[in-house]
């Protein structure tokens, strides 16, 4: 109680606009894309959300209008170079089995639509929650005697680019009950963990700050409905995880392991807080 | 041979001396609102030094969550926390020592971390090394700097 009162004092104090603002961001636009996908980036905060946020926010909404303006044409979309590749992956046969993705689940369009969506997701045979790396990796390594992609290399991330493509405008809805509930909670209780020498949890930077500058960075809701995301700092496709441990990093902290349980956990909760958000494929972030 | 002997030993006592004036971070007395009486070195801050550990981004850091007028011409000011303009009239040197030190002495459960804090923490890392790192760590701003930084802000006054 007494912290929210300081934090609204302070909030209060902030607004001033003498400062030079780093990143202009375009609040009030809207996203479609090719002039014909629209996708949600405003949507009422699910419920396991009361009383921290009200609305939950796609990261494109905090971004430049001219970046924003790279995710609204497939044609400007630096990240769909990658998914044309990993279209040319699907089709090629890879390990001791001499199989590829498409021998088993034909053509992707089909096979998996609305699969982003949902995921991380309780896999019944694994006994726990797997993302969609995972599922990958687990094809690779048991069904075509292939080796495991690097958890967030660029194979991985093309192929996670090219899967969520299927899910372009669909809400993000994965389950948190269930037997998906306890990696939820644990996964709930990094994101308010205040890690490192900077004491700093996931919230106090995307949930207590989102909207504000720190140094020249505009702070969004640091959510994963983008992802696998382009990023123009590095040209690159940044996975889930990837970014995750760039943040915790950032707090002077030892990260935890991409890939790791832990990721894992952080994860379904972190894409539980933007249930409702459209999958947006592949996204377009500085 | 006898004089240059005693005027090493003498060296060797006041090096001690101001050794031994540094207030380690376990041994640093709160009054009841975080406020810290006792400079951490008994050396006078250094306003100049302070001006230049508040805008470094691997020192104070500190604009990156505070606007202050007085430094609008290094880039980049955060919204964080409070805009810093009059704060030498807001508070007195304790206080801002307190706050500068520990703020979640002054401040619970603040976001400004404490940048005289060494142990304790969950996952210390090696700096922005991402690796993991052994507690005591180096404290984010040494002794000194901390004075600089009060001595600093003990200058924006209101006008
Ligand atoms: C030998 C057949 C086979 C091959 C080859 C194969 N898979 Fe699979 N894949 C499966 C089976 C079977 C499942 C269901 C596993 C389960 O639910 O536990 C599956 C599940 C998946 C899922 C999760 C889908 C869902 O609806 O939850 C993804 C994603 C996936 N595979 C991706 C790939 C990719 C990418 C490749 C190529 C690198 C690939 N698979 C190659 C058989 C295959
Ligand atoms: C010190 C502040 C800080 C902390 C703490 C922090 N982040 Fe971030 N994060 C940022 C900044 C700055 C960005 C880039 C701008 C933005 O999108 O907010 C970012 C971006 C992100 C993004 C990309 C969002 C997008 O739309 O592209 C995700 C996801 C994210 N953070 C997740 C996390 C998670 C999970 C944690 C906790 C483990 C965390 N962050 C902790 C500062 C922080
Ligand atoms: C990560 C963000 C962050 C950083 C970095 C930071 N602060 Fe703060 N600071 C805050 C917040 C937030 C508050 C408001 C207290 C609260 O409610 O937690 C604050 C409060 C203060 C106050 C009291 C302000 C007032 O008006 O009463 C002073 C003084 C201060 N900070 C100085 C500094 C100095 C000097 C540095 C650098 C050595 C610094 N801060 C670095 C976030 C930060």
């Amino acid at each position: 109680m007494k912290i929210k009162t300081l934090s609204a004092i302070a909030a209060m104090l902030v607004s001033t606009p003498f400062v030079a603002v780093a990143d202009e961001a375009d609040k009030d636009a809207n996203l479609v894309v090719n002039g014909e996908v629209e996708l949600v980036t405003r949507a009422p905060a699910p419920a396991h959300l009361e009383g921290a946020v009200d609305e939950v926010i796609s990261g494109w909404l905090f971004r430049t209008s001219e970046t924003q303006s790279l995710q609204m044409d497939d044609f400007d979309n630096p990240g769909m170079i990658f998914v044309d590749q990993a279209m040319d992956d699907w089709g090629t046969a890879v390990g001791s089995e001499g199989k590829s993705c498409a021998d088993c689940h034909g053509a992707v369009e089909d096979s998996m639509e609305g699969v982003r969506a949902v995921y991380p997701k309780w896999n019944e045979t694994a006994g726990e929650v797997r993302t969609v790396a995972q599922m990958i990796n687990e094809c690779r390594t048991d069904r075509m005697g292939a080796d495991a992609l690097g958890y967030t290399s660029a194979a991985m991330a093309r192929m996670e680019a090219l899967i969520s493509m299927q899910s372009r405008g669909m809400p993000v809805n994965v389950a948190i009950d269930g037997p998906a509930q306890e990696t939820w909670e644990w996964g709930k209780e990094l994101y308010y963990t205040r890690t490192g020498q900077l004491q700093m949890s996931c919230a106090n930077c995307h949930e207590d700050n989102y909207g504000n500058n720190i140094r020249a960075d505009h702070l969004s809701q640091g959510q994963i409905n983008g992802f696998p995301v382009y990023r123009l700092k590095n040209a690159k496709l940044t996975t889930p995880h990837g970014r995750f441990k760039g943040c915790v990093r950032d707090t002077r902290a030892e990260t935890y392991g991409t890939g790791s349980d832990a990721f894992v956990a952080l994860e379904l909760y972190v894409a539980s807080r933007g249930n409702g958000l459209s999958v947006e494929g592949v996204s377009v972030r500085n | 041979m006898r004089l240059t002997k005693i005027t090493t030993v003498a060296a060797v006592l006041t090096a001690g001396a101001a050794v031994a004036e540094i207030v380690a971070p376990g041994d640093v007395v709160f009054d009841e609102y975080g406020a810290i009486e006792k400079s951490l070195t008994g050396v006078a801050g250094d306003p100049a030094n302070g001006e230049k550990i508040m805008v470094t981004k691997s020192k104070g850091n500190c604009i990156a969550c505070h606007e202050v007028t007085a430094l609008d011409y290094a880039p980049f000011h955060g919204e964080v926390g409070p805009i810093l303009d009059g704060v030498g009239s807001r508070w007195n040197e304790a206080e801002l020592r307190g706050i500068i030190a520990f703020a979640k002495m002054t401040y619970e459960g603040s976001m400004m971390p404490n940048f005289y804090q060494v142990e304790g923490f969950i996952r210390p890392g090696d700096g922005f090394t991402g690796k993991a790192g052994t507690e005591p760590l180096p404290p984010l701003l040494a002794a000194q700097e901390i004075e600089d930084v009060v001595a600093y802000l003990l200058t924006l006054e209101d006008e």
